[in-house]
């Protein structure tokens, strides 16, 4: 029965299945800019269909064709490299505060490097390193910050005064710089000649190119794809690749059933030149000036100078069907701002002769990052799209990782970051998009801070309680589309405005939280948590504890009424999620997972529960509200208002009760809070939330009851070793990593998911360890703020990064959470992490560049936890993102 | 102390109004594209009126300016009233008949104008009756004279004024029973009011002017640049012709005190004007209806005082002035303002402004390098100086906002000072009226196509 639900396997045999494909010799196709009329044919089925023929459609391809695959199809509706690809400006910089962009960064410009080489296209890689300015202190740290993750990757990379600048580039105005960063290995290529040399490597390979020609639409059967209709003809093919850049979302939407890629273009414009009289020279670096929002780069002599403006332009919003993009109008009103910051960086360029000012349409995502992966709806259906102008440089190593994704079920590294299913129908809306993307198209520029909210395209979905709650002084963030309280700002105080209150030091509401803290350490406090994903799952006979039992590590064969926390983990015993399950009855269970995991759990449950019309899964999450009550006094409030003991003899941790709470009846009670705090979480059907709301403030004011925000709780969390997922845990994570062996039942009796790997690592020992760090000699008031991403150090040598980070009101320190590796002096080889090499090491964290030293810990403080039950009962999981 | 930008931007829009003329089937088939208008205060109350209307039972629109002087009661009365006058006098022998049988047997009447009025606009409700009589007996004396010619313009524009002028003079001669009215009548025909009126129907642009407002046509010539065709003349001290028509009117031995000091008589500046029954009337018919008037009317000083050297009255009429114009595709736009305006801007920077304004708003040609030698710092000052001439121009959606911000504001360099804006408006009641005057704008816009459209028929 396992093997059902392992689709590696057959992947692997697609060789064999294709043996005579016939390849075309290479001269007969048309990858050259020409305009040849259709030479060959299109076949009629093919593997792998990829359309799209820019830099990310080629790399795919060629990608794919390395990884071994030979019947692989590329469509182009215009010619190769016509689209964005061919007015990108061609940069390759590594200098990304995302780890997982970074990492495909650092991949494309080694790719990039021996490609001339490897296929005789010549692609005009230089390696001029390239200059990021800072004209504040913010810009200085959050630069300091990416050059500590540079390093410890082993990208060189240096903080240089504005002194030296000048030794770099002459040119440049120093006299308002406070320092730059400079990337030696950076580099500049074009763009559409990298893109040509990957397609003609991979025709090497066997890929067959088709230029004009149009795909229409995707054919969709039974949830997997069939094949693909062009203007050309059909292909029927096993794996989609939907590669069409700013088309992507249109392209998705061609089909009867859609597949929601969220992307919106946005004019984009830079500047070309004639040379200087002095040409410039072809190997002087590239000049980021984030605060002037512009980036400069010598070009044949004279200089390629483009921004990300204020006011962005966003185009295509009804969409439009166009075959390459035609020179748009230059504008150059709107491009004045620009220039007046590349005039007052480059003065001396006052006389030099302007050549064109290209308009190139680029898309961009709701979150600035791009988009990969196979669609939830459509399996076969993959996604690589959404670059935000950042195509050349993410490229490579985009097309690796989705590559690997096809090929081997799942990329060699963590990009849920960029998972496709990160999003759902509910960011696909054009009007939200449009709105979105003009607010993230100048985030490019702007200062990248912690904590930092989208102000567009809010308060889609929100609980029942929101203007209560917003009348209350509640500030909100959002998640998934979800408005959530990060605090309520008390009567009478003021915060700072958003702009003011960006900051990489103590923010201004570091009271306010403390105090929220105290509340729940003290009394009790509520915090709406309705946003989590809840599903329900049941069956007429077993088959839903037996899905279940086979998808979960932990035992859920529990008695009713039991709650359980449990990993859903993948063949290598990873995290994919990470929840509380809840049996309500013999064949029914109730599961929590964090807000984010609404798409992703429900695809990856959908394709592996078996096809049985008796066995039920249902998204509930719309249908509950969810309070959660922490707090020594929690138990106080609740049992007055059902009338009802609610003492740990009576309802004990981890266990669930539908019972009625003021007048409502059918309210799911659970004892957890997701904090290690004592407490409850109330599901109430949500047309009762305003009532039971309402009800339990009036009974907890004699108990001194307050509202609190997610910033208290991830407080509360972090200071007692609470890993979630998204932040600390992901697929490449796995409950022996972590702590959380409890939490698997090897020998539950039957087999699951990640059984095998799980049994290898408690054998074998693992290769890194989620570890707590103190922080000893930081001053809260003064010092930088740790975030996440942050290396740390042992004995003075790197061995891993945090996850995550927060100012523990308790023990009034900072706490980090992060992993750490043990890679052998020498060679560097990664070694088995075991407790005495943890305890046995001197810790430093890295915040941009200043060391603190820190304190490990592999397990949390006891004296934390205020109501000490059944040891193995004391709950242990947390799954709240920030 | 200073206002903000915003501040500002509140007192001046205080009395902005636009009126676009409507299309129909997306087509506007007037040669009128509509009109800005706006007034400024600096007396308390304000002492300018405006009018604009749209005539429905003839072709044309009218819009005219009206300054008052010694109160508003008479610049109000005008504005109300002139443009019946001329609607009646354009009115062919069958309309005015339909129009009194209607009255005759109660029935409604046929709508004879269109206001476009803003909400601070107000009409006099109380004198509605009175000035209705007056309007009926005019059109029942044009019924009786039907000449069976087509009416001319000219000729109806110079009849309306004159009859509207006569009939001030007669209302406040015989008074009115109601004494609210009758302090009214008084008041109107003692105070003054210059006129400056439109009249626009296809491509013939009709101005009929009383006084020292002022209406100017705005040409674009064909480099773009922008230039200024008056269609009025000021009626005072400054226009040779005028004093002559003055001087021609009286005797010799009046001719040193005619004009003292820039002034008719020595006190009034404008040499034509409506009511200011002080210069029209005989000495002992000014007595004669003061003496029988009101206590306030016999308290006031003013009304009591007999201008020095008045042997030869009247001295001043309310006929005016007509120029004809046929309108070109050329020409842009009109501007009727009163001297508040013109005595702060020449007329050539009033084309100018208003020029860059609607052409701005409408069509700020995008640049493109194309094959020219540009450099990066001349692109850069260029872009600076379109930038600032943007953000100027967006700060008003309306021109005549437009222009009286550079009117109350324009620095030695003729841009906008924000500082000196703000002071100027923040100006204390009783100061307001010694640094600047009313100011009332309105700005026509023409159809350059439908004008176009027009020459080629013809």
């Amino acid at each position: 029965a396992a093997r059902m639900f392992l689709r590696l396997l057959s992947d692997i045999q697609w060789r064999a299945a294709h043996p005579k494909w016939r390849r075309m010799t290479s001269s007969q196709r048309s990858t050259s800019t020409t305009a040849e009329p259709h030479p060959v044919s299109l076949p009629a089925q093919a593997q792998v269909v990829i359309c799209g023929g820019g830099i990310v459609g080629t790399s795919v391809a060629y990608h794919l064709s390395k990884m071994g695959l030979k019947d692989i199809v590329l469509l182009e509706q215009g010619r190769l490299a016509a689209g964005t690809t061919r007015f990108c400006a061609g940069i390759v910089s590594t200098a990304r505060p995302v780890s997982i962009e970074l990492k495909m960064a650092h991949y494309s410009n080694k790719l990039y490097q021996q490609l001339e080489q490897e296929t005789g296209v010549q692609t005009g890689y230089m390696k001029t390193g390239s200059i990021s300015l800072a004209q504040t202190q913010d810009r200085l740290i959050s630069l300091k910050r990416i050059a500590s993750s540079l390093n410890v990757m082993g990208i060189p990379c240096e903080i240089i005064s504005p002194k030296e600048v000048l030794q770099f580039h002459p040119l440049i105005n120093i006299h308002d710089l406070v320092g730059a960063m400079y990337v030696p290995e950076d580099a500049l290529v074009s763009s559409a000649n990298v893109s040509l040399a990957l397609a003609t490597a991979a025709s090497r390979n066997g890929v067959q190119i088709h230029e004009r020609t149009c795909v229409s639409h995707v054919t969709i059967q039974k949830g997997r794809v069939t094949g693909v209709e062009t203007d050309r003809g059909r292909i029927q093919c096993e794996y989609f690749v939907n590669c069409a850049g700013q088309w992507a979302y249109e392209l998705g939407h061609s089909g009867e059933e859609p597949v929601h890629i969220p992307l919106h273009a946005c004019e984009h414009f830079y500047l070309l030149t004639h040379p200087l009289k002095e040409p410039l020279s072809s190997s002087l670096p590239t000049i980021v000036d984030p605060d002037g929002r512009i980036y400069i780069r010598n070009w044949q002599g004279g200089i390629l100078s483009g921004g990300f403006e204020k006011n962005p332009k966003p185009l295509f919003t009804e969409g439009r069907n166009q075959l390459e993009i035609q020179n748009l109008q230059e504008d150059w009103d709107h491009f004045g701002p620009l220039l007046g910051a590349l005039l007052r960086r480059m003065p001396g360029l006052e006389a030099l002769q302007i050549m064109q000012l290209v308009n190139c349409p680029e898309s961009f995502t709701p979150d600035m990052r791009c988009i990969m992966g196979e669609s939830p709806t459509a399996r076969g259906y993959f996604v690589l799209a959404g670059m935000n102008s950042a195509g050349i440089s993410y490229g490579g190593g985009a097309g690796k990782y989705l590559a690997e994704w096809i090929v081997n079920g799942y990329p060699s590294e963590n990009v849920w970051p960029l998972d496709l299913k990160r999003f759902g129908t509910l960011q696909s809306s054009r009007t939200f998009l449009r709105h979105r993307v003009m607010e993230v198209m100048p985030l490019m520029c702007d200062l990248k801070v912690p904590r930092w909210d989208f102000q567009t395209g809010r308060q889609l979905r929100t609980s029942p309680l929101y203007d209560r709650l917003d009348a209350q002084g509640a500030r909100w963030m959002e998640k998934h589309g979800f408005e959530r309280v990060k605090y309520f700002v008390p009567p009478g105080s003021d915060l700072l405005d958003l702009d003011h209150s960006k900051t990489f030091y103590k923010p201004d509401w570091f009271d306010i939280v403390g105090s929220e803290v105290k509340c729940c350490k003290e009394a009790v406090c509520v915090i709406d948590m309705s946003s989590f994903t809840k599903f329900e799952i049941s069956s007429t006979g077993d088959q839903a504890l037996e899905s279940l039992q086979y998808l979960f590590s932990n035992d859920l064969d529990v008695p009713v009424g039991h709650v359980v926390h449990t990993g859903m983990l993948n063949e290598k015993g990873g995290y994919e999620n990470d929840c509380s399950i809840a049996r309500l009855s013999k064949r029914s269970f109730f599961m929590i997972s964090p807000t984010d995991q609404q798409v992703h759990c429900w695809t990856w449950l959908k394709n592996r529960l078996p096809d049985d019309s008796n066995l039920v899964m249902e998204d509930v999450t719309w249908k509950y509200t969810a309070l959660n009550l922490i707090g020594p006094r929690a138990v106080d409030v609740l049992s007055e208002l059902s009338y009802a003991p609610m003492t740990a003899e009576h309802f004990p941790s981890l266990f669930c009760k539908e019972m009625s709470v003021g007048y409502a009846n059918g309210i799911r009670v659970m004892s957890i809070t997701h904090t290690g705090e004592p407490g409850f979480v109330l599901y109430i059907p949500i047309e009762y939330a305003l009532h039971v709301y309402n009800e339990v403030m009036n009974m907890g004011q004699k108990y001194g009851i307050r509202n609190a925000g997610y910033y208290a709780l991830r407080s509360l969390r972090i200071e007692k070793f609470f890993a979630f997922w998204g932040q600390d845990l992901d697929a490449f994570t796995t409950p022996m990593e972590c702590g959380r062996e409890f939490q698997v039942k090897l020998d539950k009796g039957m087999e699951f998911l990640g059984q095998e790997a799980l049994w290898e690592q408690k054998q074998n020992g693992v290769y890194k360890r989620f570890t707590m760090f103190i922080l000893e000699d930081h001053d809260t008031d003064m010092d930088l703020w740790p975030w996440w991403g942050e290396p740390i150090f042992r004995n003075g040598r790197y061995v891993g990064k945090t996850t995550s980070s927060a100012y523990s009101y308790t023990l009034e320190r900072h706490v980090c959470l992060g992993f750490v590796h043990h890679f052998d002096e020498k060679t560097g080889e990664e070694l088995v992490v075991t407790t005495d090499f943890i305890n046995q090491g001197e810790y430093e964290i890295d915040i941009a560049g200043q060391r603190f030293q820190a304190k490990a810990k592999l397990y949390p403080f006891s004296s934390l936890f205020t109501q000490r039950r059944r040891k193995d009962e004391v709950e242990l999981s947390g799954y709240q993102r920030e | 102390f200073y206002l903000t930008p915003s501040q500002v931007n509140s007192i001046l829009k205080a009395n902005e109004y636009s009126f676009k003329v409507p299309e129909f089937d997306g087509k506007n088939v007037s040669s009128v594209l509509g009109f800005d208008s706006n007034q400024l205060p600096a007396n308390a109350p304000i002492e300018d009126r405006r009018s604009a209307a749209t005539c429905l039972q003839t072709r044309g629109m009218l819009l005219g300016v009206f300054d008052g002087h010694a109160g508003c009661a008479c610049a109000q009365a005008v504005s109300e009233r002139l443009f019946y006058y001329i609607a009646v006098s354009l009115l062919p022998h069958e309309t005015l008949l339909e129009i009194e049988n209607a009255v005759e047997s109660g029935r409604a009447l046929l709508p004879i104008l269109q206001w476009h009025k803003h909400p601070n606009d107000y009409f006099s409700k109380e004198a509605s009756k009175l000035y209705f009589n007056s309007l009926r007996t005019y059109w029942q004396e044009l019924i009786d004279l039907n000449s069976g010619e087509t009416t001319d313009v000219r000729e109806a524009l110079i009849n309306a004024f004159k009859r509207l002028d006569n009939d001030i003079s007669l209302e406040a001669q015989v008074g009115d029973p109601n004494s609210f009215l009758n302090y009214l009548v008084l008041r109107v025909a003692f105070s003054g009011a210059t006129a400056c009126v439109a009249h626009v129907d296809g491509i013939d642009l009709h101005v009929a002017n009383t006084g020292d407002s002022r209406a100017m046509l705005g040409v674009q010539e064909e480099d773009g640049s922008w230039s200024a065709v008056n269609l009025s003349y000021d009626h005072n001290a400054q226009n040779e012709r005028e004093v002559e028509r003055v001087k021609m009117e009286h005797p010799k031995s009046e001719e040193k005190s005619l004009v003292k000091q820039d002034r008719l008589l020595g006190l009034l500046m404008p040499f034509r004007a409506f009511g200011d029954v002080k210069f029209k009337w005989s000495i002992e018919l000014q007595k004669r209806v003061v003496e029988s008037g009101p206590d306030q009317l016999n308290d006031n000083e003013y009304t009591k005082f007999i201008p020095p050297n008045y042997y030869t009255p009247p001295y001043l009429t309310a006929e005016p002035e007509v120029i004809h114009h046929k309108l070109r595709p050329q020409d842009k736009f009109l501007v009727l303002a009163t001297d508040g305006l013109w005595e702060t801007m020449h007329r050539q920077d009033v084309a100018r402004i208003v020029g860059e304004y609607l052409t701005g708003v409408h069509h700020q040609q995008p640049i493109a390098v194309g094959g020219y030698k540009v450099t990066l710092g001349q692109m850069h000052g260029l872009l600076t100086e379109r930038r600032a001439r943007i953000s100027s121009v967006f700060e008003d959606q309306n021109a005549a906002t437009h222009l009286i911000r550079h009117a109350v504001g324009n620095n030695e360099f003729g841009s906008v000072d924000h500082e000196r804006l703000s002071k100027m408006l923040s100006l204390p009641e009783e100061l307001a009226r010694m640094y600047r005057d009313d100011i009332t704008i309105i700005v026509v816009q023409f159809n350059s196509h439908v004008i176009g459209a027009y020459q080629n028929e013809e």
